[in-house]
């Protein structure tokens, strides 16, 4: 048997807007999380998930709420560098890559369709 | 088969824990392991000892604890988000515990199947 | 795979979510809310039935039965299946994606 460590195939799925609900930031908080594990790591975002990745957010300064999407920019730092963008998503919202706070691979919906199926765990918010 | 079982909404305002818990079950029932229950976001209710639901309701808390201790599952709370809800050791229900979220990186990891329940 | 759906498809976009992003041949199970869309008769039934001829479309029983809708038609293609047809989809699909 090998004694090698299983590397799985993650993705974290952002599929919400940022500040309504909780469910961005506590999804970053898990891919910080992930990071340490040495596993494939996919972070994707489709739908309203593509508005975590706006310029010029300050939940802070106008509603006291945490500006975590700045924690974003860190990713790299955590060798956190497969970051997809469903293109679609981004037109149907009038916003193109120059729009967001970190370089991603903008890709359109059959190939998120296709990563989405090569994936062995998804974890959806 | 070994599943793992995410949990995200607490107790009340969703049916994710419902949906969770009566998979959870059937899991069992087959003869299927479930190595991990973890509760995260809301879902870290789910292991608040003080709820105390109308006596004609299921008790949701007390419903998970009675599962974990029959099978002796590991019902995990994350620390992170269970700490801002106000969900510590000093009120959860039994069999439940805090753990961090690499309990859940590793049940995903370590299971066949990781199935997330949500809203 | 499969993928799971938990909402209404009159409230929120989480069945057309997936059904832009499932592959052909993977399986979609409908439960709590997403039972309603299963329902023949309705104004997405259509897209249903469509999505029913490129995936395996299942809807969970005992949802149906709590929202009175136990012995209501379903979308012609879809099937019915119990908690323990849930867990053998699981089982028997592979990654199961949730889409919340």
């Amino acid at each position: 048997m090998s004694e090698e460590a299983t590397v799985k195939k993650f993705m974290y799925l952002n599929r919400k807007a940022p500040h309504g609900t909780i469910y961005a930031l506590e999804v970053l908080e898990m891919i910080l999380v992930a990071a340490m594990f040495d596993q494939d790591v996919h972070v994707c975002f489709a739908d309203d998930g593509v508005y975590e990745l706006k310029k010029g957010q300050d939940a802070k300064g106008a509603l006291e709420m945490k500006d975590f999407v700045t924690t974003y920019r860190a990713l790299d730092g955590y060798d956190i560098e497969k970051l997809y963008a469903e293109k679609e998503s981004l037109e149907e919202r009038g916003l193109t890559a120059a729009d967001l706070v970190v370089p991603v691979e903008v890709i359109d919906r059959a190939a998120m369709a296709a990563l989405i199926d090569s994936m062995d765990v998804v974890l959806s918010a | 088969m070994k599943f793992a079982i995410l949990v995200n909404e607490g107790p009340f305002n969703h049916q994710a824990s419902d949906s969770a818990y009566q998979f959870c079950k059937a899991a069992l029932d087959m003869g299927h392991e479930v190595v991990r229950v973890f509760f995260y976001y809301d879902g870290v209710h789910n292991a608040n000892r003080l709820s105390e639901p109308q006596s004609d309701d299921r008790n949701v808390v007390r419903r998970w604890s009675e599962l974990g201790v029959r099978h002796g599952l590991d019902l995990s709370v994350c620390v992170a988000a269970g700490l801002r809800r106000g969900i510590k050791d000093d009120v959860l229900a039994p069999g439940f515990r805090i753990t961090g979220l690499g309990q859940l990186i590793e049940a995903g990891i370590e299971a066949d199947r990781l199935v997330t329940f949500g809203d | 795979m499969l993928h799971t759906v938990n909402k209404s498809p009159f409230e929120r976009n989480n069945l057309d979510a997936c059904l832009n992003r499932a592959a052909a041949g993977s399986a979609i199970l409908l439960y709590e809310d997403a039972v309603y869309a299963a329902v023949a008769g309705t104004a997405v039934a259509e897209r249903v039935r469509h999505a029913a001829e490129q995936h395996d479309v299942y809807v969970l029983a005992p949802d149906l039965q709590a929202r009175g809708m136990k012995d209501a038609a379903l979308v012609e293609g879809v099937k019915p299946v119990d908690y323990t047809g849930f867990v053998e989809l699981v089982a028997a699909r592979g990654t199961a994606t949730a889409w919340l």
